[in-house]
């Protein structure tokens, strides 16, 4: 069953964020497990661009995310895994879920 | 005997087994709403063919064999469903070895136990969970026991199985590194229904007894299928030496009857005596946990033949190692309420006073109800009387407000 990790940060950093050799760490476990999926980190906030098609047709381009939020999406994995408990197992080992960051486990549809 | 109460008195009979049905049909299909279906065919199918046919040398196995059979005609019905739960099979399989070799079905209750209480559900789930496929309650009656329509119930339980389902929640025990931490999250669930019984949050009445018994048994399921987890034993403890005072907790109207004026003769000895067993056991050979500390302060108070002669001091230390342990405003307020026993209602008073700020006793009708208490024991009834206004404001059954209502009035009084 495969589950999206939605790596999410808090816009007010309150300690250190992480260092890289522990994501590269991460990234190689979660490719040695053999459950890798898919997976980027994306960059900055600032360099967001929300695109809306109103009802007219018309397309409205701003600048930045939709809404204002506390926490920021800076990436995901998406895993394959037996069930939920394995996931959130994985989850707790991301560096994203420490230092006032969470991680979300979503299990992606399947039709 | 009518139909209906033929109907009810069976259904009594299989709610235990339903349990274990449920359990073993749940871990390999790994399909809650499907076991249950299964599982009440069986039972009903039962309920005709035995008084017929006799019942079988071994019921369990016949209403697994049964429940099986209906399940894979069911998966004949419905190839897309089946589909999905053919992988769902072959890995339970995998997981744990078929027990179709006859004798005793094996017990997979703790599995399911733990699948109800997964902190991936929301804690109010939890509990609703385990009274409807451990206990064997009801939707209805799961909805009476935490007073809310139901409906709402209905709509509650069918979206914790839809995550049970769609997320995959495994129905497993886990391992040992994690056992402790999910161990407590079960236990709060079965506490959570304990207190519902015993301090109704809301209603014509204090405390209702069956559904603090339908707690009291899920516990004796817990600690049979876990001997050695001394919390589980704990837990069971602490709810049969508070349950055994049930009789006295109200008068003959209903009223409260706070634990000083109760008449202990009313008090159930028996279950004191299991009780203080329990919470032995549960504080031997390791260190206390906190559902083992309030058992043993629990045990105190069923001791003492009244409040004069309660060991405060003892109770009071008994606080201190449960603050240690499982910190909490509440476990706070407690602990301030035992100080004034112990060192008079000025010392209880600034303890509860230290607690003013604390959100989680804003709406907490006991913090009020205690600084009344205290405020009117030191003479300062207008304080008192607006500490009992504030409490009552807050109450959530009837015995409470009017228990509330006659300290208002007594410090009211035109003596004050």
């Amino acid at each position: 069953m495969k589950y999206m990790l939605l790596i999410q940060s808090a816009t007010s950093q309150p300690s250190e964020p992480c260092a890289v050799e522990e994501w590269i760490a991460y990234d190689k476990a979660v490719r040695d497990a053999g459950i890798w999926v898919s997976g980027h980190s994306l960059a900055d906030l600032t360099t967001a661009t929300t695109v809306q098609v109103d009802e007219s047709g018309d397309r409205v381009v701003t600048d930045g995310p939709f809404a204002e939020t506390r926490e920021v999406l800076g990436g995901y994995y998406v895993i394959d895994v037996p069930d939920l408990d394995v996931a959130l197992d994985w989850a707790a080992r991301c560096p994203g879920a420490r230092g006032g960051g969470a991680v979300t486990v979503r299990p992606v549809a399947e039709f | 005997m009518d139909e209906t109460a033929a109907g009810a008195s069976a259904a009594a009979v299989f709610r235990e087994e339903r349990g274990r049905l449920l359990a073993a049909l749940a871990r390999r299909f790994g399909d809650l709403d499907l076991a249950e279906e299964v599982a009440s065919e069986a039972i009903e199918a039962a309920l005709v063919r035995w008084p017929v046919d006799g019942v079988p040398p071994n019921p369990g196995a016949w209403l697994m064999t049964t429940a099986r059979r209906k399940a894979v005609d069911r998966l004949r019905r419905d190839r897309a469903y089946a589909a999905r739960l053919a992988i769902l099979q072959v890995e339970a399989d995998r997981a744990a070895p078929a027990a179709d070799g006859g004798g005793e079905l094996p017990d997979e209750r703790l599995e399911l136990f733990f699948t109800c209480a997964h902190p991936a559900l929301a804690a109010e789930d939890r509990a609703a969970l385990m009274l409807r496929c451990l206990a064997g309650l009801s939707t209805a009656e799961v909805a009476r026991a935490f007073l809310v329509p139901a409906a709402t119930m209905a709509k509650r339980i069918v979206r914790a199985k839809q995550k049970i389902r769609q997320a995959r929640i495994p129905f497993r025990v886990p391992g040992a590194d994690e056992l402790p931490q999910r161990l407590s999250v079960v236990l709060q669930a079965v506490y959570s229904i304990f207190t519902e019984g015993y301090a109704a949050s809301a209603g014509p009445d204090l405390q209702r007894l069956d559904v603090a018994e339908e707690a009291i048994r899920l516990g004796r399921i817990l600690c049979r299928l876990l001997p050695g987890e001394r919390e589980a034993t704990g837990l069971l403890a602490l709810m049969l030496l508070v349950h055994a005072r049930r009789e006295a907790r109200t008068g003959p109207g209903g009223e409260l009857v706070l634990l000083e004026d109760q008449d202990h003769t009313r008090w159930d000895r028996a279950m004191i005596e299991e009780g203080e067993r329990l919470a032995v056991a549960a504080l031997s050979g390791g260190p206390p946990g906190p559902y083992g500390v309030q058992a043993a302060i629990a045990a105190l108070h069923d001791e003492a033949a009244d409040v004069a002669s309660t060991d405060w001091p003892q109770i009071v230390a008994l606080y201190d190692v449960l603050m240690a342990l499982a910190p909490s405003p509440v476990v706070a307020l407690n602990r301030a309420a035992a100080v004034a026993m112990r060192d008079g209602p000025q010392a209880g008073l600034a303890l509860l006073d230290e607690l003013a700020g604390e959100p989680r006793l804003r709406g907490h009708h006991p913090y009020q109800a205690a600084r009344g208490d205290l405020l009117s024991r030191l003479g300062r009834y207008g304080e008192a009387a607006a500490a009992y206004r504030e409490a009552l404001a807050l109450a959530g059954t009837e015995p409470e407000r009017a228990h509330l209502r006659r300290r208002l009035h007594d410090v009211s009084g035109p003596s004050h």
